[in-house]
C-alpha cells in the first residue's frame, strides 16, 4: 500500500483519536470506549509507516499520537486519598524492618560521635570550639539558661507557630540532605549522620556540665522521641541506596539504584511524617513551661516507648507488604 | 559495522510491541526552565513575605511552612498533577516522564525531587550538570534513582500531503534508499530553495533525462508516485 492511500483508509481514525486524547486532556473528559482499540491500532500504524518507510512526517504524526495514546492509557489515578494514609504507614514500618541492618548501621553513625562528643564536651570545655563558633556556643547556653523563664528558642508565646514553621523547614530539610547525600555511594549520609550526632552531642554535653540539663534534658525529650529517630531513619534510607551503588548484586547499578530508592523513599515517607509530629511537638508542648518536669519526662519516656513499639515490634507490617 | 550514530533520541519499547521515540531534553533548556521557575518561586516569596510582615510572627511561621513547600514540593506538584511540567518546563516544552514514557507518579517525582539537592551540590547544580552531561539519557542523579527523563513535549499536527505533481513512473527500477532519498526530498521541497533544489535534481539527469526545471518536475513526481499519488488524468 502506498502512502497515500495508508494516508486515507487510516485518518479517519486518527483524526478521531486525536480529538478523542485532547477532549481527555483538555475538559477531562472520559476516554472514547474504543479508546485501547484504537490505540493498539494505531501502534500497528506505526509500526507499518516504518516498515514500509512512509515519509518522516508521518512516522512523526504517528509516534506522537502512539505518545500521547500511551501516557492516557498508563496514567494512573494520583488523587491522594485518605485510606493512603494507614497503608503508607503499614509499608513504612515494613520497609524499616525489611532493612533493619541499615537502620542499625545509621543509629551507630548517629550515637557513636553523639556519645564520644558528649563525653568529651562534658569533661574539657574546650573541645566544643572545634565545632562551633564561640558566639554559637553562648547563644544556645543562654536558650536554655534556668534561670529564664522561657526556654528553647527566646520567645513570647505568641510566636510558637513561627517556630513550628522554623522547624518545619529546618528540620525537614535536614532529614531530606541527609536522604539525598546517600546517592554519593552513601557518603553524604554518613556525613549527615555523623555531623548531626556530633553537634547534638556537644550540645547536650556542654548543657551538661554546665548544669541547664535541668531545662535541656524535659525540653528535648518528647519531641526527640519522634525528631532523632527520624534523622536516623533519614540516614537509612539513604544509605540504602547508597549500598545499592556500592553492592548492586545481580543488577545493574542504575537498576539497583532505582529499586532501593523505591524502597528508600517510602522510609522517607515516614521520616518526614514523624518530623512534621516532632515540629509540632517542640513548638507547642516542649516549649510549654508551666507543665511539670515530672509530666514531660513521663510523656516523653511514652513517646519513646511508642515510637519504638511501633516501627520495630508493633504488628503493623509484619505481614506481607499489602498490595 | 559500523557504530551507532550518537544522538538524542531515545527508544522504548512499550507492551503492544513498538518501539517509539522521542527525544531527551538537555542541560540548557532545563537550566533556563530551572531559572524560570526559580524566578516564579521567588515572586511568591517576595510576595509572601511582604503579606507576612503585616501579620507578624503568625504571618511568619505560615511564610516558613510555605517555603519549605515551595523547596521541596513545588516541582513534584507540577510533575504530578501538571502532566510533568513546572511553568518553566511548560514554556521551554520540556516534560519529566518515566523512563518508560509513562507519565510520573508521586514516588517518582518524589525521589527525582528529593535529590535534588544532591544535585545542587556543591554549587549550582555542579553533580547535576556533571550526571546529565556524562549520562547517556541526561539524567540527573536525581532521575537515574527516580527512573525518570526529561524529553521534549512535541504538539505536532500532522500535514496533509497537497501536490498538483503529476506522478511520474521511474523510466528504471529504483533501489530502497533511492526511492526513500527521492521521497524524502520531495517532502522536504517546502524548505529548500528553488535553484538548489534544481541543483540536486540535475545529479539525476540519467534517470530523468533532462535538466533544469523539467528535471525537477520529473523528479518531483516519481516523488509523488512513490508516495502513491494516483493519476487522475
Amino acid at each position: 500500500m502506498k502512502q497515500i492511500d495508508f494516508d486515507q483508509k487510516y485518518s479517519p481514525i486518527w483524526k478521531s483519536f486525536e480529538a478523542d486524547i485532547d477532549n481527555h486532556n483538555g475538559r477531562k473528559a472520559k476516554l472514547d470506549p474504543a479508546f485501547p482499540e484504537n490505540y493498539r491500532k494505531i501502534c500497528n500504524h506505526l509500526s507499518l509507516a516504518r516498515q514500509r518507510h512512509y515519509s518522516e512526517e508521518l512516522i512523526d504524526y504517528l509516534n506522537q499520537l502512539v505518545m500521547a495514546g500511551h501516557h492516557a492509557l498508563y496514567k494512573q489515578d494520583n488523587r491522594i486519598k485518605l485510606g493512603y494514609i494507614g497503608f503508607a504507614l503499614n509499608v513504612f514500618i515494613f520497609t524499616l524492618r525489611k532493612y533493619s541492618k541499615a537502620v542499625w548501621l545509621s543509629t551507630a553513625l548517629f550515637i557513636m560521635p553523639g556519645l564520644l562528643m558528649g563525653l568529651a564536651c562534658f569533661y574539657d570545655e574546650t573541645i566544643i570550639y572545634s565545632l562551633m563558633s564561640p558566639s554559637d556556643v553562648a547563644e544556645f547556653e543562654s536558650m536554655y539558661d534556668p534561670s529564664l523563664d522561657k526556654i528553647g528558642r527566646e520567645r513570647g508565646s505568641d510566636t510558637d507557630l513561627m517556630m513550628f514553621g522554623y522547624y518545619i523547614k529546618n528540620n525537614i530539610g535536614i532529614a531530606f540532605r541527609t536522604f539525598a547525600g546517600g546517592i554519593f555511594f552513601g557518603l553524604g549520609s554518613v556525613f549527615f549522620l555523623c555531623f548531626n550526632g556530633l553537634y547534638i552531642g556537644a550540645v547536650a554535653g556542654r548543657l551538661t556540665s554546665i548544669g541547664y540539663g535541668v531545662t535541656f534534658y524535659p525540653f528535648v525529650v518528647g519531641h526527640g522521641a519522634f525528631e532523632l529517630t527520624a534523622i536516623v531513619f533519614s540516614g537509612a534510607a539513604g544509605l540504602i541506596i547508597g549500598y545499592a551503588l556500592i553492592n548492586p548484586g545481580q543488577q545493574s547499578r542504575l537498576t539497583a539504584l532505582k529499586n532501593a530508592a523505591r524502597d528508600a523513599v517510602k522510609i522517607m515517607y515516614g521520616a518526614a511524617f514523624m518530623l512534621l509530629i516532632a515540629a509540632f511537638l517542640e513548638a507547642f508542648w516542649s516549649s510549654s513551661t508551666s507543665l511539670p518536669v515530672e509530666l514531660k519526662y513521663a510523656v516523653g519516656a511514652g513517646l519513646w516507648f511508642f515510637v519504638i513499639w511501633l516501627c520495630f515490634l508493633s504488628p503493623l507490617g509484619r505481614q506481607r507488604e499489602p498490595n | 559495522m559500523t557504530r551507532p550514530l550518537i544522538d538524542t533520541d531515545c527508544s522504548v519499547e512499550t507492551p503492544e510491541g513498538i518501539n517509539f521515540n522521542s527525544t531527551i531534553a538537555g542541560t540548557v533548556p532545563r537550566a533556563l526552565a530551572y531559572v524560570i521557575d526559580f524566578s516564579w518561586r521567588l515572586l511568591i516569596y517576595i510576595l509572601l513575605a511582604i503579606v507576612s510582615a503585616f501579620i507578624g510572627n503568625v504571618g511568619w511561621g505560615f511564610f516558613l511552612i510555605f517555603s519549605f513547600l515551595l523547596e521541596w514540593f513545588y516541582p513534584v506538584y507540577f510533575e504530578v498533577f501538571r502532566n510533568g511540567q513546572t511553568p518553566g518546563k511548560k514554556s521551554m516544552g520540556i516534560k519529566v516522564v518515566n523512563d518508560d514514557f509513562t507519565p510520573v507518579r508521586w514516588n517518582t517525582s518524589i525521589i527525582r525531587n528529593l535529590l535534588r539537592s544532591a544535585d545542587f551540590f556543591p554549587v549550582l547544580y555542579l553533580f547535576g550538570i556533571i550526571s546529565i552531561t556524562c549520562s547517556k539519557k541526561f539524567q540527573r542523579l536525581g532521575d537515574m534513582a527516580a527512573g525518570t527523563l526529561v524529553i521534549y513535549a512535541i504538539e505536532e499536527r500532522k500535514q496533509e500531503i497537497t501536490s498538483d505533481v503529476k506522478p511520474v513512473l521511474p523510466a528504471a527500477p529504483l533501489t530502497l534508499d533511492e526511492r526513500q532519498a527521492i521521497a524524502d526530498f520531495t517532502d522536504r521541497t517546502d524548505v529548500i530553495s528553488e535553484p538548489r533544489q534544481i541543483e540536486l535534481t540535475d545529479i539525476l539527469t540519467p534517470l530523468t533525462n533532462s535538466t533544469g526545471k523539467s528535471g525537477l518536475i520529473k523528479v518531483l513526481g516519481i516523488g509523488a508516485w512513490i508516495r502513491g499519488k494516483k493519476d487522475k488524468g
